[in-house]
Order: structure tokens, then C-alpha cells, then sequence
């Protein structure tokens, strides 16, 4: 039982990183019907703009200020980089076929992967680009004494249940603004037919700037959890976990902001329990046969729905 | 003055060169010509970047040392020693690519390199066809050196090899620290962890102790903690994690992270300073055997960490220490060797007897592997701290 908890409290961990990075792909999805196969790279992005800002004055000791202002800062700066990606990689081709977009978006990916490799050209005060040596991810908040707690049995690190606070506290507000704010109903409308949106008055190219910029934040974000805990971060590994929560966006129903949030969630889950009770090398295999089986009994996904109704 | 004089020298054996060249046209024609100029071209691959780039690092400074010191004593047959490194970024193909660039297109006498088994196994096909003489400095896997059952004839290293090496830890394990139960994470991806595993888990049962759980990931991991919590859940006394430091360092964290407590222990791919860095102490109290001690009072090596500090500024690891004796090794081999085509070099790396290497006197085995002992290094403070010596 307790090793049972124990599985499902790493799941979690894991799972939440997931499912941030999926709400980015699925919320671009939704109004663009363009699979943004640089979203893991903008997540990598993110864990280094953390890690440069961590460097740079980085507000001295670890201490909750700190975690702020690099988060804050990492998913601003990685807004930024969504706004450029959106303005000069897909709007230019916006209205040609769907297949030319989506080879943009693998381009973008390679460009980030392999531009982060290549040797430094600026050394001070940081070096930038990186290149592919792992970096230390500073630590950017200190609990003092004991790293974990214990309830029932399953040790929690603290770090991480902070990691899933803030994760949990990020998909509410993402909940409030595609549901609550003007926002958040003009995106939904966007993804429902952008030519009638345009025709009704809705900056149709503003809100499709704003919805990459939401979903970039939410990845620097997760790229911050996720270097806090596991504090190794280089070029490429953004990779596998862009493609997992690829997959998670897709299990949960592509284009459903909380089908996203829970796809990610069943993903860390999947993988968590099959690593931890078979053979772990068989994780991904068996994660992935998850999904196809999800997807030949629901093929729109959990929460998708067949109808046109998306986001 | 000096110039002069190796520029004679240097003469006088490309004459004796060009005789024997017209002896024996067939044998030696495409390496003589090889090195035209006066200086002996020596290749390198490293993991330069990439997720071992200390290892690259520690390797390639220390044969600059070498070559250095090399060329102020005269260099090698009246000729100056002159280093090629490339770049692998840690990758086999990669390493693959660089070896045959510098065996094809730079033409050098010697590679050294790889320090990783899995890119050494790369290398050793691509040095044996083109009959240049290759020599690893740390690369542990048996396999580097064998084409099946036989050896390699152009591949040589200049450390121990993993069986022993396997061994030294399980002994360790069941005799110093009197551990009965153990478990093994290992990388299954990589030649160097599987096989150092297999012969870790081998020697531990055949001494009377239980390996309770046997764990794999895979290099690029992240999470360590499904595997970590189903190890845990066995209650094994020492979790074996022959990895290299980046993976050691985080599993180590996670290890601490959900509550176990006990030692890690692992083999020489944990040596480096980016290991403390990264496990910030979290590897406390755990054990990994090694090549060599820079706490070692002989004065060869002593002398070595000096000069290596004094140019470098750091102490040197035991990644320094084996490139330092590859390199030396080459030099020497060149020295003996009756010309500097690849089969004389070869014939003279395999006579390799009792030569003083900084870490410990290399005699290389009918596999070309040489047989030496071992440390263990135990971490307190996260700083590594030697505890003993293993002979083989």
C-alpha cells in the first residue's frame, strides 16, 4: 500500500509537468489546428531562461523572492519567444496547407535544439548559447532542515509539492481565463471558425499571438518545476517530454484545455506505475500502448468530443 | 641551437625513413607517406561537450601535458609531437566520424580515446582496418578490445577492465561493509553499465549475497523514482548505480529524496567534479572504486598533480590521470618503435611491460588490456575521500 501511495505521488510529480506542457499544445490546437512541434523546445527554453536568470542577479540566497522573480522572468521571456515563433515562423504561412506548417514547427524544434548546442558566443556575464553539456540548475528556494515529508508511509519532497501547487494553481487560472474573461471567449471563438470570429470583430491575429504566448508561459513554467526538482537541464530534453505531452494532449483530447490537464496527469501515472511494478525498461512501450487503446475506444480522446465544439 | 639540431636529426630520419621505404614498398608505403612534415601527428576523440564533458576535458588536458613535456625532452625520434582533439559530444556516431576524419584525412600515427566503452567500441573497427594503433585511456567494457574471441589487434587501453573491476566493488560491498542485501540500477542503453552490472551481480552472488532488485533506465531519464521506490520497497542495504555522474548525481538526490538511506556505489564513471556539484551531498556516505587516488604519496604521481594543478588549476581526476598515461605510453611505444608506421607502433604498444604510469605500472595482457589494481573512493561531504586498494 505504501509503496502503492509512493508511485502515485511521483506519478503525480511527473504527471503535472506533463500536463502543463500539453495545455500549450493543445490550446495552440484549438485555434490554429497546427501541431506546435517547438512546444518541448519552448520548454527547455524556459528551464534556461530560469537558469540564467537564477545566475544573473539572482536575488542572492534561495528564497521564495527568488523562485518568484525566476519564474516570473522564465515565463515572460518565454512568452516572448512564442510571440516571435507565432509572428515569423506560422503566420507567414498560415493559409497555405496544413502539412507546410507543420514541417515549419519541426524546423523551429531543430532550430532550438541545435542552436542551444552550439558553442558559446557570448561568455559574459552569462554563456550563451549553452551547448550540450548538462548545466546545474541553481536551487531557487531553500526549505530548510528536512527536504521531504512523510504522510502514510510515501516521503513527499517538499519541492515538489510545491511544484504541484503552483502547477495546479496555473491550470486554474488558465481555467478562469478561457472561461471567465473576454479573453478567453474570443479564443474559444477563434477555434470554433476564425473567419466568422474576424467577420464578428474579434482581433482575430491578436488572440492567436495571445493563445501562443499562454501556452509558452505555461511551458516555461513547467520547465521551472521540473529543473527545481531534477536540477539537469541541456538542449535536448525537451524532447522526449514535448513528445509525451504530445501524446498526453492527444489521449486527454486535442484541443480540450482539461482534457490536456488530465491526459498529462493518466500519462505520469501510466509510466509511474508500469516502471514501478514491471520491467522498467518497457515504460514507454507500455505508455504508449495506453494511449492507442484509449484512442481505438475514444478516438477523439477522453474529453474530446466529436462534435466541432473545441477548447 | 637545439632547432638546429632536431632539424639534423630530423633529417637524418627521414633518410633512414626513405631507405627502408624502398625496402619495403608495400608494407609501409601509405603510412610513410602519411607523415611527411617534421612533426608526429597524434589524433584524439573526446567527449569534449555532451553529457560526459569532464570526462573529454580531464583526458585532453592531461595529454597536452604530456605532449608538452614530450616535446621539451626532444620529442619523438627528433620529431615534435603535435596534438589533433575532436570533438564526439558524447555520442558513438559521433566518435565514429572523428576517428576515421582523423585517421583519413589528418593522418595521424596514434588515436587515443575513446574514455566511454560504448564510443571505444565505436572506434576500435574503424582503427584495426585502417592498422592505426588506438589506445583507450579508461575504457572499462572487455569488449573494446575484442572482435569476438579474438583480439583486436590494433586496440590497447591502459586500465583495468570491468570483470575485476565488478568484482572489486561486490567484495567490497560483502567484506568491508558486510552487506548482505543489495540492489542494481543500472543504464541499459549503455555497454559500460550493463556489463559492469552483470559482473557486479555475478561476484556478489557467488560470494553469499542477495541481489534483491535488479532496476534499469535508460540515459536521458529524468525521473528516477519509479525504479527508486520499487528498489526501496525491497529493503536492500546498498543500491549499486554504475552510471556516469550526471545520471549518478540526480538518482542519487532522488534516492535521498524518497527516504533511503543507506550507500550508493558505482564504478570510475562517477568520476568528476560536476558529480558533487549536482548531488549536493546527497551521494554522502556512498563508495565508488576508481583507477587512482590523487591522495597517492608517490612522488610520480604527486609530481603529476602539481604540475597538472599549476596549469590547470584543478586536481586532477582519474580521467586526467589515464589520459596523462596513454599519451605516455604512445610516446614511449613511438620511441621504441623501429619506424612510425601503424604495424611497428602496434608491435611496439603490445611490449608494453612494467612502464610507471601516475596511475599505477601498466603491463598490457595477451588482450591488450592492462592488469592493475584498484581504489575505492568513499564520499564524505561531498568530497571524495580514498578508502582502500583493491589488487587484482
Amino acid at each position: 500500500m505504501t509503496e502503492f501511495l509512493q508511485h502515485f505521488v511521483n506519478g503525480l510529480s511527473v504527471g503535472t509537468i506533463y500536463a502543463l506542457i500539453a495545455l500549450g499544445y493543445t490550446m495552440v490546437y484549438g485555434v490554429l489546428k497546427l501541431i506546435n512541434f517547438a512546444h518541448g523546445d519552448v520548454y527547455m527554453v524556459g528551464a534556461f531562461s530560469g537558469y540564467y536568470l537564477g545566475i544573473v542577479g539572482g536575488g542572492g540566497e534561495p528564497s521564495f523572492f527568488r523562485a518568484a522573480y525566476v519564474t516570473l522572468g522564465a515565463m515572460i521571456a518565454c512568452a516572448l519567444l512564442g510571440f516571435v515563433i507565432e509572428r515569423f515562423a506560422y503566420r507567414p504561412l498560415r493559409h497555405r496547407a496544413r502539412l507546410t506548417a507543420l514541417i515549419t514547427a519541426i524546423g523551429v524544434s531543430f532550430l532550438l535544439e541545435y542552436g542551444f548546442q552550439l558553442s558559446p558566443w557570448i561568455r559574459t556575464p552569462v554563456q550563451f548559447p549553452p551547448g550540450p553539456s548538462p548545466r546545474f540548475f541553481p536551487p531557487l528556494i531553500d526549505f530548510g532542515g528536512e527536504r521531504s515529508i512523510e504522510v502514510l508511509g510515501a516521503t513527499m519532497p517538499k519541492i515538489d509539492l510545491l511544484g504541484l501547487g503552483v502547477a495546479l494553481g496555473l491550470m486554474l487560472v488558465l481555467q478562469f481565463i478561457v472561461y471567465r474573461t473576454r479573453f478567453g471567449t474570443a479564443m474559444r471563438a477563434v477555434s470554433f471558425d476564425p473567419q466568422v470570429a474576424g467577420l464578428m470583430g474579434i482581433p482575430v491575429n491578436r488572440i492567436i499571438s495571445w493563445t501562443f504566448m499562454l501556452g509558452s508561459a505555461l511551458a516555461a513554467a513547467a520547465g521551472i518545476i521540473n529543473a527545481s526538482s531534477r536540477p539537469k537541464i541541456e538542449p535536448l530534453f525537451g524532447l522526449i517530454s514535448g513528445l509525451k505531452a504530445f501524446v498526453a494532449a492527444v489521449l486527454g483530447g486535442i484541443g480540450s484545455v482539461p482534457g490536456a490537464m488530465a491526459g498529462g496527469l493518466l500519462l505520469g501515472l501510466t509510466e509511474e506505475y508500469v516502471a514501478g511494478y514491471t520491467d522498467s525498461s518497457y515504460r514507454d512501450a507500455i505508455a504508449f500502448t495506453v494511449l492507442i487503446l484509449v484512442l481505438l475506444i475514444r478516438p477523439a480522446g477522453l474529453f474530446g468530443r466529436v462534435t466541432v465544439e473545441k477548447v | 641551437m637545439r632547432f638546429a639540431r632536431a632539424l639534423a636529426v630530423s633529417a637524418l630520419v627521414l633518410a633512414v625513413a626513405g631507405c627502408e621505404k624502398k625496402q619495403e614498398p608495400a608494407a609501409a608505403g601509405q603510412q610513410q607517406a602519411a607523415a611527411p612534415s617534421d612533426t608526429i601527428l597524434i589524433g584524439h576523440v573526446a567527449s569534449l561537450t555532451g553529457e560526459q564533458a569532464t570526462f573529454g576535458e580531464s583526458t585532453d588536458n592531461a595529454i597536452k601535458l604530456a605532449i608538452a613535456e614530450a616535446n621539451a625532452n626532444g620529442g619523438v625520434k627528433g620529431k615534435k609531437l603535435a596534438l589533433k582533439t575532436y570533438d564526439d559530444q558524447g555520442k558513438p556516431e559521433e566518435a565514429a566520424v572523428a576517428a576515421t576524419r582523423l585517421i583519413v584525412q589528418d593522418k595521424v600515427a596514434v588515436l587515443l580515446g575513446e574514455v566511454a566503452s560504448s564510443r571505444s567500441l565505436a572506434i576500435a573497427p574503424i582503427a584495426d582496418t585502417n592498422k592505426v594503433p588506438q589506445i583507450s585511456p579508461t575504457s572499462t567494457n572487455p569488449r573494446v578490445t575484442k572482435d569476438g574471441t579474438k583480439t583486436r589487434p590494433y586496440v590497447f587501453r591502459v586500465c583495468f577492465i570491468d570483470p575485476f573491476q565488478g568484482t572489486v566493488m561486490a567484495k567490497f560491498a560483502h567484506e568491508n561493509l558486510k552487506l548482505k542485501r543489495v540492489a542494481i540500477l543500472r543504464d541499459v542503453g549503455n555497454d559500460y553499465s550493463v556489463g559492469l552490472a552483470d559482473y557486479f551481480s555475478a561476484k556478489f552472488k557467488e560470494l553469499g549475497g542477495e541481489v534483491v532488485s535488479d532496476q534499469s533506465f535508460k540515459a536521458g531519464d529524468q525521473d528516477f523514482k519509479a525504479q527508486l521506490t520499487a528498489i526501496k520497497n525491497k529493503n536492500p542495504q546498498l543500491i549499486y548505480v554504475p552510471a556516469y555522474y550526471t545520471d549518478v548525481a540526480l538518482i542519487g538526490r532522488q534516492a535521498r529524496e524518497l527516504g533511503f538511506k543507506g550507500p550508493l556505489a558505482g564504478g570510475d564513471g562517477w568520476d568528476s567534479a560536476k558529480l558533487y556539484e549536482i548531488a549536493q551531498g546527497a551521494l554522502d556516505g556512498s563508495y565508488f572504486s576508481n583507477h587512482y587516488t590523487h591522495e597517492n604519496p608517490d612522488p610520480r604521481v604527486q609530481n603529476f598533480v602539481k604540475k597538472y594543478k599549476d596549469t590547470y588549476g584543478s586536481v586532477p581526476d582519474a580521467l586526467a590521470a589515464l589520459g596523462y598515461d596513454a599519451a605516455l605510453v604512445a610516446i614511449d611505444s613511438m620511441n621504441r618503435a623501429k619506424d612510425l608506421t601503424g604495424p611497428s607502433i602496434r608491435d611496439a604498444i603490445e611490449q608494453t611491460k612494467g612502464f610507471h604510469g601516475v596511475a599505477g605500472n601498466i603491463t598490457l595482457d595477451a588482450d591488450h588490456n592492462a592488469v592493475k589494481s584498484a581504489v575505492v573512493i568513499g564520499i564524505e561531504k561531498n568530497t571524495p575521500k580514498y578508502v582502500t586498494t583493491v589488487e587484482p
